[in-house]
């Protein structure tokens, strides 16, 4: 993390965007990254094939629970198909400044938990 | 007396530091402050000059051929078991097998010695400070073979609860597998009194001294082990290149690990023999150059001396430790006890994950690990969850605590 990004990652770290859960998602998916104990959970609401509502919860370090509120924000809203073609390019551009490669693993939590809900890997349905 | 002689042979890390070319270089515009020495440690000029002038002036393989090369390399390999088996106290050279690190030595002793020695019932013991290489060795062994495995546990001093220990002995202890120094905690554990114990039940007793090794002087023969495994890349040495030491009697009894080339005395399609010591261990085309830029780290840790090492780095240790108790948001685990310490420190920002505290700190140039560190029972033992490592070795120095505790300062500012 650069300073030019610093102060975005750190107030999205700090005032969380959509967390929490949603009772009767449609879909809900949990992954972590084992060796640094990062954990995020997303419930899903889908209407119209449109992402209508999205929660996510868990802990982790201050880039991949960053990461994953601005991603609730960007995705809110798109349609399914949108949003599992969104990429990791995406995801790291959307973080508004460099991120070291040494973290793109944290960054990029939030989006595999994200595309392994929509795409059925795992729902609670 | 003595301890003017350790005065007068004290560590003078600034000087040190020339013989590492790595510190010639900036991260991130900074000066490099390695603090990550538990995972692994930089190399001195003298090793990497070795493994050049082996694969420059020397390369071939050994045991093989009547050429110059291969008997300059043959020479070169074996003299390096011999420098490791000085260093450790061992009575013979042929008691020490080279293997890729402290992990797979003491896979070779789970199959070569464990799935061919025990039976259903059989105890091992380790403790709760394991590193995960010296658990799930033996789980395999419980899964195949019925084998059970005893855990000594930890006090809230983060010290073996040694009380216990004798309830655990039991007459179907086979083997009692410790770990000298904790990678997490840095705790030097009493592995001679342990050794004792063990003996009392006829248990054969395993060290693992990977982080041990590097940064105190050790002796088998005063421990009274029978086994003791290390990785060469904490000691200085290259990656790639570990090693075993093994009483010679119960090597001679144990059956191979692996299979094939260099490792065999005749081979027939009926039947084949097994070469001497330590080669029916080291099958095929071993890690030569690895294997002799360890015998290099040896020698430079000869030259500085063990008990010069670990003066440095207990001085370091009581300095940090105040540094760093001086601030309330700073927890520190382990180092309650009053029981002999490497310089390892586990500690967490309030409030902050130990990601993020490594990763501020490598904005400065400051290597430190952050997360399980390879022990998670220990870890949820003691509910420290993830934490941040820092490590010393012999070139660090107290300038460099000074700047990661100030820099700790700003990664409270900013993520606290």
């Amino acid at each position: 993390m650069q300073s030019d990004n610093l102060e975005y990652i750190l107030d999205h770290y700090k005032n969380p965007r959509n967390f929490g859960t949603i009772e009767d998602a449609d879909f809900s998916y949990e992954e972590g990254i084992p060796s640094c104990g990062d954990v995020i959970r997303l419930d899903l609401k889908i209407r119209n094939n449109k992402l209508d509502d999205i929660k996510f919860s868990g802990t982790g370090c201050a880039i991949s629970q960053a990461s994953v509120s601005i991603l609730t924000e960007n995705v809110t809203g798109k349609e399914v198909e949108e949003i599992v073609s969104y990429t990791d390019k995406d995801m790291l551009e959307a973080l508004g400044g460099q991120v070291s490669p040494i973290r793109f693993k944290c960054a990029l939590l939030g989006l595999t938990v994200l595309k392994k809900a929509l795409t059925g890997k795992s729902s609670n349905q | 007396m003595e301890k003017l002689i350790q005065r007068a042979g004290s560590i003078d890390p600034n000087l040190l530091k020339k013989d590492f070319p790595v510190f010639e270089r900036k991260v991130h515009g900074k000066p490099l402050i390695y603090l990550d020495n538990a995972a692994t440690t930089q190399k001195p000029q003298s090793v990497i000059d070795c493994i050049d002038n082996y694969y420059r002036n020397h390369n071939s393989n050994i045991h093989r051929g009547v050429h110059t090369l291969s008997y300059e390399s043959t020479v070169m390999y074996e003299d390096a078991h011999k420098k490791v088996a000085d260093f450790i106290g061992a009575d013979k050279w042929n008691e020490i097998i080279f293997t890729r690190n402290a992990t797979e030595s003491l896979n070779l002793l789970a199959y070569g010695w464990g799935l061919h020695r025990l039976e259903e019932g059989d105890e091992v013991l380790i403790t709760i400070m394991e590193h995960h290489s010296n658990i799930v060795p033996w789980q395999m062994l419980r899964d195949l073979k019925g084998i059970k495995i005893n855990v000594l546990g930890v006090d809230d001093r983060g010290d073996l609860k040694l009380d216990e220990l004798p309830d655990l002995l039991t007459e179907r202890t086979k083997l009692v597998s410790i770990i000298h120094a904790s990678n997490v905690l840095g705790t030097v554990n009493p592995v001679k009194e342990i050794t004792r114990q063990a003996k009392e039940v006829g248990a054969l007793v395993l060290i693992d001294a990977a982080q041990s090794i590097p940064h105190l002087p050790i002796d088998v023969s005063e421990i009274g082990c029978d086994f003791l495994v290390a990785s060469g890349h904490k000691m200085l040495g290259p990656t790639g290149i570990g090693f075993i030491y093994g009483r010679e009697s119960l090597l001679e009894d144990m059956e191979p690990f692996m299979y094939g080339g260099d490792m065999i005395e005749k081979v027939t399609f009926e039947k084949s023999t097994w070469n001497e010591l330590p080669w029916k261990f080291e099958a095929g085309t071993p890690n030569i150059a690895g294997g002799i830029g360890l015998g290099a780290a040896v020698d430079y840790l000869d030259g500085i001396g063990l008990q010069n090492i670990l003066d440095h780095e207990e001085d370091l240790l009581s300095y940090a430790l105040e540094k760093m108790s001086a601030y309330d948001w700073i927890k520190i685990y382990g180092h309650k006890s009053t029981t002999e310490s490497v310089g390892v420190i586990s500690f967490n920002v309030e409030g902050v994950h130990p990601h993020d505290v490594a990763g501020m700190l490598d904005e400065e140039g400051i290597a430190v690990r952050s997360g399980h560190h390879c022990a998670q029972p220990l870890m949820s033992e003691l509910s420290m969850d993830y934490t941040a490592r820092i490590s010393f070795y012999l070139y660090n120095n107290k300038e460099e605590i000074d700047l990661c505790v100030e820099t700790l300062k700003k990664v409270k500012k900013i993520f606290g």
